[in-house]
């Protein structure tokens, strides 16, 4: 990075009027709009993306990009889709960075944190350095959960880490070089599936619905004229928004 | 950014009113339902009745159906090879299934076909996982509740949503096999919200009759992608992923039968030859086309590829005619313009409110409804609230949540949206968001039928891809529903259709020469190749300094 290249660039404005601002790709300097994203700004300097660009929308982790701003020692961090562009940032997105992941058969387990640590020892080289969740464009608490999964609380666990996009930036930052959101994801699943409690309703229902009990509802409703369903359809019964849990309708008969 | 003054001045409005909606909504004294007839007439303002934004096709199996312009364009395209080109005979992959597309409908397609024992390849445009499912937010739909629903019940929401348009077989399989596929979610170690004694929590969604929306926070899509993705991970031995490399073309045998199809490395811009006994067609939507100009929701590569190549194969579309606006979309701040905005906000109760600080419209009603409303609202009736940028919207009340099911709910049941918008300095739970309907969903589709099966033998159809399960309108929550129904079933019948195969003939793209010799005799002069893969968001000012004038290699 040459130095003079990073000054704070001097306000100026687009022929619309624009008030302009300077950042730095990949050390090369473009002039933008303020207030555009990073991503917006990419598009608008000329960048056509292939890798790097997902959903737009802050949720599939494709576009974590590292900044830094003039003077500033930090290391910033945040998705191209949702930070906004700030005169003087140099930025580089990481589109991918490898990261290591067990395969498991997940049915075939239990709930016994073993399981995971067997799969993943170097959990254990955690130093606490909390760099994870410095790193976090989620801002979740990656290091607490990695200590939650050590210490074999996983619906916690799975609690802070529910808003993980995999985007891979606490793995690029980890000192003892885990790569956290792949444990993390075994984690939930196992929560999912062995610890929080079972639907009993659900089965109720896909057995009901396997032994035929609704079979004749619906060949009936699906031979019916449009004119016949609209009226069906119109009078049927509305939950009401604020009805509690159990509440019941007036008309079980195609219950 | 924050609200400007202008706008918190207005927001004053919305709180003048707030505390006699709630007390209404506490009484379930609510707006009422438009009756068919009321729904009707708003609905001339939703932009599918625009009738000139859409053009007769004039080449292939569906000629003369009317759709959006930007569709048509992708249809009326050459190919992006030329077909004379392409030595068939140098495979570069066998296998037994191929799916075409990353996002929920191919991934459960994939878990299912090799549960039956088929080697899978799953082709992405960009990575696994990065679609439309991963940013679903609001929930999946389900009748698990037996004490108050049932198939039934939802054969009927669907049936309604869908204007009675829909195909009465799809809707059958896609209510049936319901509480299967949140059963088998649960299996996979999907974390659906649960009360304490296991009890899934559900919600209404708009036109449904019970509450049945059962959601993982506020992020269920992106919950449900990441745990098949992960188990399709576990069998990699089985289901290799090539991603950046999405089908441009299907290849044929010389008996018209699917045979596998042509991928495109998009960062060497190399194309490789696939053959396989059966192919899934799971490519999802196309909201990247911008139907008249809409902003979208949709995923980056969102655009009609799937419905392009199997139309040029031969497979006829339907419902494309509709297009599904979702009516809740950003407006304002301007850097998240257009993105969702779930409707679980409506669904646990935040009005619709005009510049005035009234509800015009009851927030329950389906999406085409709610969004032509929106639309009356700001164009017709001029009661819009206006923003920095000179477009209208109108307020979600957010914070009557917080009111209604006590503080920090908001927070708690919306952390995607509330972190959102957070970074720019709007806090949700105490700021109404502002609005307005944007380009969400393809109800229609290629044809295909309960099975997932297509008139062309070997491809098969999962998800937003194929159409007719929705009719002319999806209601929300049953896209979730949709991919992993039909995904799973389409990936069991696949991989049986590739047992039974046992000759697989000579390959074949006769079918890309017979449609451009069917561009030339409908007289379509055009240059444009399809499908577009990725949208264009170049600006004119760098556009007129793109000035290679031919392309050498990957050099541009």
């Amino acid at each position: 990075m040459n130095t003079t290249d990073t000054t704070k660039g001097e306000s100026r404005e687009t022929t619309s009027g624009k008030e302009l601002v300077s950042i730095f790709v990949m050390g090369k300097k473009y002039e933008i709009p303020k207030n555009l994203t990073i991503m917006k700004a990419m598009e608008y300097a000329g960048y056509k993306y292939i890798r790097g660009c997902g959903c737009r929308g802050g949720i599939c982790g494709a576009c974590g990009t590292v900044y830094r701003k003039p003077g500033d020692y930090h290391i910033y961090v945040g998705l191209a889709c949702q930070t906004v562009v700030e005169d003087g940032m140099y930025l580089t997105q990481l589109p991918f960075f490898p990261a290591n992941r067990a395969t498991y058969n997940l049915e075939a387990m239990g709930s016994d944190p073993e399981e995971v640590y067997k799969k993943y020892p170097e959990l254990f080289r955690c130093v606490a350095c909390n760099a994870c969740t410095k790193v976090c464009p989620m801002d979740i608490s990656v290091m607490d959960y990695i200590s939650a999964i050590k210490q074999g609380d996983f619906e916690k666990a799975t609690e802070l880490s529910f808003d993980c996009i995999q985007c891979g930036l606490c793995t690029v930052r980890c000192m003892g070089e885990m790569s956290q959101y792949h444990i993390a994801q075994m984690v939930r699943r196992i929560t999912g599936s062995k610890i929080k409690p079972e639907s009993s309703h659900l089965k109720t229902m896909v057995d009901n619905i396997k032994t035929g009990r609704y079979t004749r509802a619906i060949t009936d409703i699906k031979s019916m004229s449009e004119d016949q369903l609209r009226k069906v359809y119109q009078a049927r019964e509305m939950e009401p928004s604020e009805a509690p849990e159990d509440w019941k309708p007036a008309d079980n008969t195609y219950l | 950014m924050p609200y400007p003054q202008e706008l918190k001045e207005l927001i004053k409005v919305v709180e003048k009113t707030r505390s006699e909606r709630v007390t209404r909504k506490k009484k379930n004294e609510e707006v009422p339902f438009l009756s068919l007839e009321e729904r009707k007439k708003i609905l001339d303002y939703h932009p599918d009745f625009r009738e000139e934004g859409r053009r007769e096709i004039k080449v292939g199996p569906s000629k003369g159906y009317r759709i959006a312009h930007e569709m048509v364009d992708m249809l009326e395209a050459k190919s992006r090879v030329n077909p004379d080109l392409v030595d068939l005979s140098r495979v570069d992959y066998k296998t037994d299934v191929l799916v075409i597309g990353g996002g929920g409908a191919g991934t459960s397609a994939a878990l299912l076909a090799q549960e039956q024992g088929a080697k899978v390849i799953i082709a992405t445009k960009l990575r696994h996982g990065d679609a439309n499912t991963m940013m679903a937010e609001g929930g999946i739909q389900a009748a698990t509740k037996g004490w108050k629903d049932s198939p039934y019940y939802h054969y009927l929401d669907v049936m309604g949503g869908g204007h009675f348009k829909n195909i009465p077989d799809l809707v059958d399989t896609l209510v049936t096999e319901a509480p299967d596929v949140i059963l088998w979610l649960g299996k996979l170690g999907c974390n659906f919200s649960k009360f304490p004694d296991g009890t899934l929590k559900t919600l209404h969604g708009g036109g449904t009759c019970r509450k049945r929306m059962h959601y993982a926070a506020d992020i269920t899509g992106a919950e449900i992608m990441r745990t098949i993705r992960d188990e399709a991970r576990n069998r990699s031995q089985d289901i290799k992923v090539i991603e950046f490399s999405p089908a441009v073309e299907l290849i044929l045998n010389e008996n018209g039968e699917c045979a596998g199809a042509l991928l495109y490395n998009m960062e060497t811009e190399e194309y490789f030859i696939v053959k396989a006994k059966a192919v899934i067609m799971a490519t999802g939507g196309s909201g990247r086309l911008h139907i008249q100009n809409f902003m979208t929701t949709n995923h980056y590569g969102a655009t009609a590829d799937g419905i392009v190549i199997a139309y040029r194969a031969g497979v006829g579309i339907c419902f494309l005619h509709t297009v599904q606006y979702h009516p809740t979309g950003v407006v304002f701040p301007e850097q998240a313009e257009g993105i969702l905005i779930t409707e679980k906000f409506r669904g646990s109760g935040a009005n619709l409110i005009n510049i005035d600080g009234q509800q015009f419209v009851n927030e329950r009603e389906p999406r085409d409804v709610e969004s032509a409303a929106v639309i009356k609202e700001c164009v017709e009736k001029g009661r819009g609230v206006p923003t920095p940028t000179g477009k209208f919207g109108v307020w979600l009340d957010s914070p009557m949540i917080d009111t209604l099911s006590g503080e920090g709910t908001v927070e708690r049941e919306f952390p995607g949206k509330f972190i959102l918008y957070k970074r720019f300095g709007i806090d949700i739970s105490k700021e109404p968001m502002l609005i307005y309907p944007t380009l969400h969903y393809q109800n229609g589709g290629l044809e295909y039928k309960s099975k997932g099966e297509t008139t062309l033998p070997g491809l098969f159809v999962a998800g937003e891809a194929g159409g007719g399960v929705h009719g002319e309108n999806r209601l929300m929550g049953n896209s979730l529903l949709d991919i992993l129904v039909f995904g799973r079933i389409a990936g069991k019948n696949a991989a049986d259709y590739a047992k039974s195969r046992s000759d697989m003939g000579r390959l074949t793209l006769d079918h890309v020469r017979a449609y451009h010799k069917g561009l030339e005799e409908a007289d379509i002069q055009t240059d444009r190749v399809s499908p577009m893969l990725l949208p264009d968001y170049t600006l004119p000012h760098v556009k007129e300094r793109q000035l290679t004038s031919c392309y050498v290699g990957t050099l541009r």
